[in-house]
């Protein structure tokens, strides 16, 4: 039976409370009668032998690329570049899709006699990946092949040895990437596609490159015309990535782009009621449902936060293509959607989302305030194509515990970010006038990125920014359940249940508003006519 | 005359430590300090004057007193029993309104050839506090002779006694001496163009803050404070940057862009102004000066050990603040009394809004314990309300036949 697509269903009376995820847990909330509920297409069936397309892939590029055998030569410099531990999310079961991909790369390269191979995690400005995130993503096989013998690299945006600057595009862009990268006589980039927003151009673009670079379109003016981030017809975000893309390979750089498509199948079947349609829950889901909420609510919050950190997703791979950037991308676009859309007739006046544990920023860690705020209006705000769910002048209304707590080692300048910066402005555009250019530049953040695991200095202020569109965009947003004072913090309203937060938001809105609640994970990309 | 009196008693003194140690200003209740009808103490000279206490601000030094917590090191520089009180907004007998000055350097001592400090009117570092006509007392309210604030009345000499202008109310006027000691601790170091901090946020830490944004010139001005009042307040009084305790150290690594080793910064504040005297404030203004910087003590410190590493490996100065006298003169100013300052900063600074609660005499003990956890309650400054006790009281007095 193939896969149902998503839709939207509007509620009565007889509709099942629906599920919320709330933090490391959920809860059952009663939607008002009328809202509508926007539910994600089911898992896309799987590609049947991963391996055999991956070989396929690399046989058959698309666009003007030749195969990737034919452009391996004895004597060349490889560097083979890969997306970091943020994605996807969660972390998959293994064998992760990069270790499948990148161990026919290393086979066609060893065949041709390439002996200058590099392994790179495009890390752009986050966190370096510990050894054992690196062997989950690229296998213990690889692991071992390469990181004793100082194959296995991070890209380091502050080294200045490590860095080359290509000059800047025509909209006078810097571009500054890794220096191994460019000077490679070929970059083999290994991506996960999770999200519409993601590879094409800004793989190398973003992922490989240095602080220079990234605030051209890392700020608040590309974040706020970015109608949505994962359209990339009408971001500023992937114009300015592709400008850069394609003078990087205006200077001479070659890219062999490998993307792959998962499946939305996110969670594994012990939490299988996670998504599934509540008035389809069978007794089995229901009675996990009790007994999982009752646990968690006995649970210490680090120890649920582990419990779920643990969480290996059956996420499948449902396509894989490779060759020239554009071409490949336009190619992944087309699995993505199939996979993502749901289409929605008209706006909302308040847009309810449960927020999880998880986003990019917080594998294996914390998801501290700042990160709720990107994960709800910079990421959850964001999937739509078209016209954002919420009218303009709505409100979000986001459910989450929304700790004030911050994992020192991982988010070192997101604690004085929310302590000093939030402190005095909340508005993106003071922020990054102020603020930004001093924790950028900050040589202990610095020195922690580089050789700790903490995320860039600048990191959380471009959190700030992704949300900067939806900022400029609601009325208000309220969250359900969050620590009071942070979320006050963030210039953001506090409400203890749904019902108090929707009678808080009709203030704002009007009485009788519209209610459309977007019921992810897992993801969606609703396209509002 | 009605007066709390501060008499000497091991046994209560050590009461006192205990029920202090408990609950900040629990002293009072079990301490030795009582309420007496006493008789009003004489001029011991021509020069002398009663004075008549209408606001007596009740300090942090008085509470260390009163809980049993301050150092030994006074016990030969005062007199027993003394009456208590040294921010003093008081009345002459031809109704003149006056501010004290409480310091009894060499001329009230009727010392003459002053000491050399007086001489040049530095008069908190006069060395003849325990000599000349007076028996020993640093300060009225530590002096069996002079009587204190914390009364009906008591008396000063000419020298100690300031004209209080009309447009000062009587808070304003309250909050001079403490004020004079902020100018003081903000005075003496050089601050202009630096990075300040001052720790702790309660009067003394206010006035600081006040003093050293008006007179210092600093180039910014960081606030530890614990409560949010205070908080509230430090950035009205012109802190750059208010930061509670646990976040000192990372507010002044990014202000500075200093590294840090296991916690402990590699630069740090140019100078720290110590509001506080404890052997955490110590700690917590050695670990964010820089190499080289100097740590004012400005809050009189409780007896305490202290890892002293920092400073010697540093080479930090630390430099003790204690009253007033003169201060050097500066740019755009000629030297100037610590007091005449202290005036034009609490006019300037709307100080007198500091004064959060005033109790009469007899209610010194629920007075004191609001005025030991005011920043908690969300006040600053308690003091005593002297204006019309003196008849009521000695009323009272002789109706209960003391």
């Amino acid at each position: 039976m193939s896969p149902r697509p998503g839709f939207v269903l509007e509620t009565d009376r007889a509709t099942p409370p629906t599920l919320f995820w709330h933090g490391e847990g959920w809860r059952l909330e009663r939607l008002p009668p009328g809202s509508r509920i926007v539910y994600p297409p089911e898992p896309m069936e799987a590609v049947a032998d991963p391996d055999e397309a991956v070989r396929q892939a690399l046989a058959h590029p698309l666009g003007d690329s030749e195969p990737l055998a034919d452009l391996l030569r004895p004597g060349m410099r490889l560097t083979i570049a890969f997306d970091d531990v943020s994605l996807p999310l969660p972390p998959m079961r293994p064998p992760d899709v990069r270790q499948r991909v990148i161990e026919a790369v290393l086979e066609l390269a060893a065949a041709a006699g390439v002996d200058d191979v590099v392994l790179m995690a495009a890390l752009s400005l986050h966190r370096r990946m510990t050894e054992a995130e690196l062997r989950h993503a690229l296998g213990h096989r690889v692991y071992e092949a390469f990181a004793p013998h100082g194959l296995l690299l991070q890209h380091d945006a502050e080294d200045p040895d490590g860095l080359v600057h290509l000059g800047c595009t025509d909209a006078g862009e810097d571009v500054e990437i890794n220096k191994r990268a460019a000077t490679s006589d070929l970059i083999v980039y290994v991506n996960i596609n999770l999200v519409a927003m993601d590879g094409g151009h800004k793989s190398v673009a973003t992922g490989l490159a240095s602080y220079r670079s990234l605030r051209h379109h890392h700020n608040v003016r590309t974040l706020q015309h970015s109608r949505s981030l994962m359209d990339e017809h009408r971001s500023e975000l992937h114009t300015s990535n592709w400008r850069m893309g394609r003078h990087i390979a205006a200077s001479g750089i070659k890219v062999f782009q490998i993307e792959t498509t998962l499946n939305t199948d996110t969670f594994p079947s012990q939490f299988a009621f996670l998504q599934r349609r509540e008035w389809e829950w069978s007794g089995r889901d229901r009675a996990t449902y009790l007994a999982t909420s009752a646990s968690l609510a006995r649970t210490p919050a680090r120890l649920a936060r582990s419990i779920f950190h643990s969480i290996r997703s059956p996420h499948a791979l449902t396509s894989v293509q490779a060759g020239e950037v554009e071409a490949v991308h336009a190619r992944t676009l087309e699995h993505v959607h199939r996979q993502h859309v749901v289409p929605v007739e008209g706006q909302t006046d308040i847009l309810t989302m449960g927020l999880p544990y998880i986003c990019p920023y917080n594998v294996n860690s914390i998801m501290n305030p700042v990160l709720v705020m990107c994960l709800g209006l910079g990421y959850f705000f964001n999937l739509y194509r078209g016209k954002p769910l919420v009218r303009a002048g709505g409100v979000v209304i986001m459910s989450h515990p929304t700790p004030w707590e911050f994992h020192p080692v991982h988010h070192p300048s997101y604690i004085d970010f929310f302590d000093q910066v939030l402190a005095e402005t909340t508005d993106p555009l003071e922020i990054e006038a102020k603020f930004e250019e001093s924790f950028a530049t900050d040589p202990w953040y610095v020195h922690l990125y580089r050789t700790s695991y903490a995320y860039h200095g600048v990191h959380p202020f471009y959190m700030w920014y992704w949300g900067a569109h939806a900022l400029q965009h609601l009325g208000a947003v309220i969250v359900v359940g969050g620590d009071v004072a942070a979320v006050r913090r963030m210039g953001f309203k506090p409400a203890s249940t749904l019902r108090d937060a929707l009678e808080m938001a009709a203030d704002v809105v009007g009485p009788d508003p519209s209610v459309t609640h977007i019921h992810a994970p897992p993801l969606l990309l609703a396209d509002v006519e | 005359m009605r007066a709390l009196v501060f008499e000497r008693s091991l046994a209560k003194v050590a009461a006192s430590r205990l029920a202090g140690s408990v609950v900040p200003g629990r002293g009072a209740r079990f301490g030795p300090l009582r309420l007496a009808s006493l008789s009003e103490p004489e001029p011991p000279g021509p020069d002398w004057m009663r004075v008549r206490p209408k606001l007596a601000g009740i300090c942090g030094s008085d509470l260390a007193t009163l809980d049993g917590h301050g150092s030994r090191y006074f016990e030969p520089l005062v007199s027993f029993p003394f009456v208590p009180g040294h921010e003093v907004v008081g009345e002459l007998d031809d109704g003149a309104r006056v501010v004290l000055e409480p310091v009894l350097g060499c001329q009230a001592r009727g010392v003459h050839p002053p000491c050399p400090a007086c001489a040049q009117g530095d008069t908190g570092d006069c060395e003849r506090v325990a000599f000349g006509h007076l028996r020993p007392g640093l300060q009225t309210g530590y002096c069996a002779d002079t009587g204190g604030g914390w009364s009906t009345a008591f008396v000063a000499h000419r020298s100690q006694l300031h004209p209080v202008p009309d447009s000062f109310s009587d808070r304003d006027a309250v909050m001079v001496e403490p004020t004079a000691c902020a100018v003081h601790g903000a005075l003496r170091v050089p601050t202009e163009g630096a990075l300040v901090v001052v720790i702790g946020a309660g009067t003394l830490g206010l006035c600081t803050v006040a003093a050293v944004r008006r007179l210092g010139l600093p180039g910014t001005l960081v606030v530890v404070a614990k409560h949010p009042e205070q908080r509230r307040l430090a950035t009205e009084l012109g802190a750059d940057l208010v930061v509670e305790p646990q976040g000192a150290r990372r507010a002044v690594r990014l202000q500075t862009r200093s590294l840090a080793v296991d916690g402990r910064l590699t630069g740090g504040a140019d100078v720290v102004i110590d509001c506080v005297g404890s052997a955490r404030s110590l700690a917590d203004a050695l670990a964010v000066v820089r190499p080289r910087g100097q740590v004012v003590l400005l809050g009189m410190p409780e007896p305490f050990r202290t890892d002293l590493t920092p400073l010697w490996h540093r080479e930090v100065a630390l430099v003790g603040a204690y009253a007033y006298g003169s201060e050097p003169p500066a740019a755009g100013r000629a030297r100037a009394r610590t007091f005449a300052l202290a005036f034009e900063l609490v006019a300037d600074a709307g100080l007198g809004r500091l004064v959060s609660a005033t109790y009469p005499l007899e209610r010194y003990r629920e007075a004191v314990e609001h005025a030991a956890s005011a920043g908690r309650q969300g006040g600053v400054k308690v003091a005593f309300d002297l204006r019309g006790q003196r008849a009521t009281g000695e009323r009272r007095a002789r109706g209960a036949g003391a």
